[in-house]
């Protein structure tokens, strides 16, 4: 593999993503460094999964103008990538009477954005759709969506590797050298060098921004802690529903969202920690959102939570200012030829597609090339059944008798699902790669029974047991075998005598 | 579709409960048993499980769990069930008709009688909310068995066990044995969640401290476990203030409860205990819907094999008997279950037969009856030295006992 590359992207979260597959429709030679063992392991694969509509953003704004732009084709954009999306709709539900006024100005202002079918409706109305919700009144906004974010994350890395974009994982970018025409990237795997940079790194865009002399951000790591309840529980909401925004604070407030699975997610909080990696969670929040949830969704319990994570907002502005921070996609007099994509937080994946189409026209301007033949223009990582009619099931398993033999029982994720997501277009081997390309451990039994089956099949796929990880890195899963452990111990009793 | 089917009585599951009930649904007299079994062997946990200590009760010896599960598959299969590997059972109606994925495609199967088996799953950190990163190296132990007996994989060095679940407390003492450290088991309440002799035989015969009333209040590690903090609880679970300390550790095993896999049945509008987690059943194991029964650990969960097997040989007979009369005994006694107890099975009984009562008490207690009466006589008193919540009480209450109940019902509870 040669390491001269016309674009270098640093970062494979959604929107350094999202430009390797527009990159990808020309003669480009395109790379994606990312520091994690695959894609879509930071802010990427980890939020709320929405498509707003961009009523929550202030009016001419970039923020405002990226998710106006990249909400318009969405549906199109998943269903090209085979990507699940529902336009479930989104209720902002007011608890209280004082609450009412603050709906109004939401409706107002996504009035003037241009946002089709908003509506105030009342009580008895929010009742009809969502008759185990509280509320004293809501405004309806039947655009909003919501799409599988690591599922889009993947699909479109994946569609770019198969047209030719190389994916660099557990490749840190440690400095950078050059210029415009001529950079030399410094990552463990050796020295990359690139006509053009893209800093799409996320909560660490404001290091890689460093890494090229430019010092005017800092990102202000915020996290957002979920709560992920069972299945069973997924009919207690048709649409999001989210709160009043709070006039003060990092975020849209707890809201209640459905998954394009079939799950609801409770959440996210809102901490600044010192930390992008911090992605702990605490029982404090856990806590936090079970009773902001309750108050809206009584019909649950703690017991219908499955798990908890964390995801985390790269901010531009900290929590002593507080306020709006917007989009920052510009490239900037000081480093000609990096384009600087910082404070991309929420609405981050409704716009990804929209800041791809620009940066790519961006890169073409200045290295012009051709259509490239081996673009994908529909994609589909692994073919999932869980929702199959029946006598499709039927051809599948005739095709593959692999379909027929259910590993993740809790959510029926089948053993062909299962091998396809291990051999990925990324070389992604880690158990988290599996999860999030197949679904397989991620219902309420959390892996402990498939999670072994899965090992299994690494194993006979070539996997070491000692080089097997969760996530890349030093996450390992095992120290090797029995034996080895007692032979490990053997030795050390021996040296101790 | 490729095919539909009738059997007369369908199991679900194949671990010791459906092992039991197919065999004893067979051997009564069933003309088409099917058990349909997801993994690709039977036994369910047992072939994993090679300590011995199973069949005591039932063979009177010491077996390992592929020993006793040996002995019923061979029974199955010698009496003539259908054993189904590697399918699925993805939907269940009220009317018993069962949709199966297999590498055969999808079957559909009408069934006489439908014997409920799919056991239980272990609760896991979500389930519990333990606080923290989310490193690789937080395992549940069940995983852990299957790991370590089944792959001969080492999941780490230096252990921590959170809850002192038989499971639990039989991986402490096999990872030591391995090779491994196992710095001590936390647990969250006063007393152990696992059977006294585990104790013995898994914690104090390898020095492994037991920690009460402790739990663990923080995972630590980015990329895998590196440690995890310890803090004592008081009366309420709520954290003691000023008992954290961190302990050292690559691996954090779970053994934190099992809860009955109850899901495929949740469509079926089952009547449910809220403390089983497990159906509601009489004394022929009928649930609430006409012909589907319950038994093993999908309807209680077990402390011993043995009495899984015992409860699932009596549903698979009833199963049968009810696949080929549509009859059996009305229930018309209701049990209540009441001081000291958390529950007591069946919750109905037709009075025409000797009953083994099952039971767990909310703690421990020493030297204390349990009485059943009715109308305020007492029908029958057994006096326990011990009782403990991690101990399934068992009482027969003969049916000439049954003659005396006043207004259909009789009260089960502890007293002196």
């Amino acid at each position: 593999m040669s390491n001269n590359f016309d674009v270098a992207i640093i970062g494979g979260g959604v929107v350094g993503c999202a430009i390797a597959r527009e990159l990808s429709r020309y003669k480009l030679r395109v790379v994606v460094l990312e520091r994690a063992g695959d894609v879509a392991r930071g802010t990427s694969g980890k939020n709320s999964g929405v498509v707003h509509t961009g009523i929550n953003v202030p009016p001419g704004s970039v923020k405002a103008r990226y998710n106006v732009a990249g909400a318009e084709n969405f549906e199109e954009y998943c269903a090209d990538l085979d990507v699940p999306f529902d336009r479930c709709g989104k209720v902002i539900v007011a608890l209280k009477e004082e609450e009412v006024s603050g709906l109004q100005s939401l409706m107002t202002r996504g009035i003037s954005m241009g946002i089709q079918d908003l509506e105030i409706i009342d009580r008895a109305t929010l009742k009809r759709m969502e008759p185990n919700i509280e509320g004293v009144a809501a405004l309806n906004v039947p655009t909003a969506a919501i799409a599988c974010p690591y599922t889009l994350n993947i699909a479109l890395a994946e569609s770019s590797a198969a047209a030719g974009v190389v994916f660099m994982l557990e490749t840190p970018v440690t400095g950078i050298r050059g210029e415009q025409g001529a950079f030399e990237l410094t990552t463990p795997s050796g020295v990359v060098s690139s006509s053009l940079i893209v800093n799409s790194a996320g909560l660490f865009a404001d290091k890689v921004a460093r890494m090229v002399g430019v010092t005017r951000w800092r990102i202000w790591p915020c996290r957002g802690e979920y709560l992920i309840l069972d299945k069973a529980k997924g009919d207690l909401v048709n649409s999001m529903v989210y709160p009043v925004p709070p006039k003060e604070g990092a975020g849209l407030g707890i809201h209640i969202t459905p998954t394009t699975d079939g799950n609801i997610i409770l959440g996210p909080s809102a901490d600044y920690t010192s930390d992008g990696d911090d992605v702990r969670t605490t029982a404090k929040i856990r806590r936090q959102l079970l009773a902001e949830a309750f108050e809206f969704m009584p019909g649950f319990t703690a017991r219908d939570v499955i798990t908890a994570y964390s995801g985390m907002r790269p901010k531009l502005v900290p929590s002593s200012v507080g306020g709006f921070g917007d989009f920052v996609v510009e490239e900037v007099p000081e480093a000609l030829g990096v384009m600087q994509l910082v404070g991309i937080e929420s609405p981050g994946l409704t716009a990804a597609p929209a800041i791809a189409e620009d940066v790519a026209d961006w890169a073409r301007e200045r290295i012009p090339a051709g259509e490239n033949p081996k673009f994908v223009s529909r994609w589909s990582s692994v073919r999932r059944t869980r929702e199959e009619e029946l006598d499709v099931i039927d051809e599948l398993v005739a095709e593959d008798p692999g379909y027929g033999e259910i590993m993740c029982r809790c959510e029926m994720i089948t053993r062909r699902e299962i091998v396809d997501s291990i051999n990925n277009g990324l070389n992604a081997t880690s158990l988290n790669a599996i999860k999030y390309r197949s679904r397989a451990t991620m219902g309420r039994c959390q892996g402990g029974f498939c999670g072994p089956r899965i090992v299994e099949l690494l194993i006979e796929h070539g996997g070491a047991p000692e080089s097997l990880t969760l996530n890349g890195g030093g996450s390992w899963l095992f120290m090797g075998s029995t034996e080895d452990l007692r032979a490990e111990r053997k030795t050390q009793r021996g040296r101790a005598k | 579709m490729a095919s539909r089917e009738l059997v007369d009585v369908a199991v679900i599951g194949g671990g010791p409960a459906g092992l039991a009930a197919a065999a004893e649904a067979k051997g009564e007299g069933a003309g088409r048993v099917v058990m349909f079994e997801r993994d690709e062997r039977v036994g369910g946990i047992l072939p994993q499980q090679i300590h011995d200590g199973f069949g005591t009760k039932v063979f009177k010896e010491a077996l390992t769990g592929p020993e006793y599960s040996a002995i019923y598959e061979a029974r199955v299969n010698e009496r003539g069930v259908e054993t189904w590997l590697k399918t699925t059972v993805t939907d269940l109606s009220r009317d018993r008709v069962l949709t199966v994925r297999s590498n055969r495609g999808i079957q559909t199967i009408e069934a006489g009688a439908v014997v409920l088996a799919m056991g239980c799953r272990e609760r896991t950190r979500g389930a519990i909310g333990t606080s923290g990163t989310r490193p690789a190296g937080v395992y549940t132990a069940g995983a852990v068995q299957y790991y370590m007996n089944v792959s001969n994989l080492a999941v780490g060095r230096k252990v921590v066990i959170l809850g002192s679940g038989d499971i639990g407390l039989i991986m402490a003492r096999r990872m030591i044995l391995e090779g491994a450290e196992v710095v001590c088991v936390a647990e969250i309440l006063p007393q152990p969640s696992g059977i006294a002799g585990n104790i013995v035989r898994c914690l104090e015969d390898f020095d492994i401290p037991l920690y009460l009333s402790t739990t663990v209040v923080e995972i630590h590690g980015k990329e895998r476990v590196t440690g995890v903090t310890l803090a004592e609880v008081g009366p309420k679970m709520g954290e003691k203030k000023g008992t954290r300390r961190f302990i050292e550790c690559d691996t954090l095993l779970l053994s934190v409860g099992l809860i009955p896999e109850t899901e495929l049945a949740n469509g079926l509008g089952l009547s449910m205990s809220p403390m089983t987690n497990g159906a509601i059943v009489d004394d022929s194991f009928r649930t609430s819907v006409p012909g589907i029964f319950s038994c093993g650990n999908v309807l209680q969960v077990h402390d011993v094999v043995d009495y899984a097997t015992l409860e699932a040989e009596k549903t698979g007979i009833a199963a049968a008997t009810w696949a080929m009369t549509g009859k059996l005994p009305e229930p018309i006694i209701d049990i209540n279950s009441g001081a000291g107890l958390r529950y007591a099975l069946p919750a109905k009984i037709s009075g025409n037969d000797a009953v083994d009562f099952t039971m767990r008490p909310w703690k421990e207690e020493h030297d204390k009856s349990v009485i059943f009466s009715s109308g305020g006589e007492v029908l029958r008193r057994l006096k326990m030295p011990h009782m403990e919540p991690a101990g399934m009480i068992r009482v027969r209450v003969g049916k000439g006992r049954f003659n005396h109940v006043v207004d259909n019902e009789i009260t089960v509870e502890l007293g002196e």
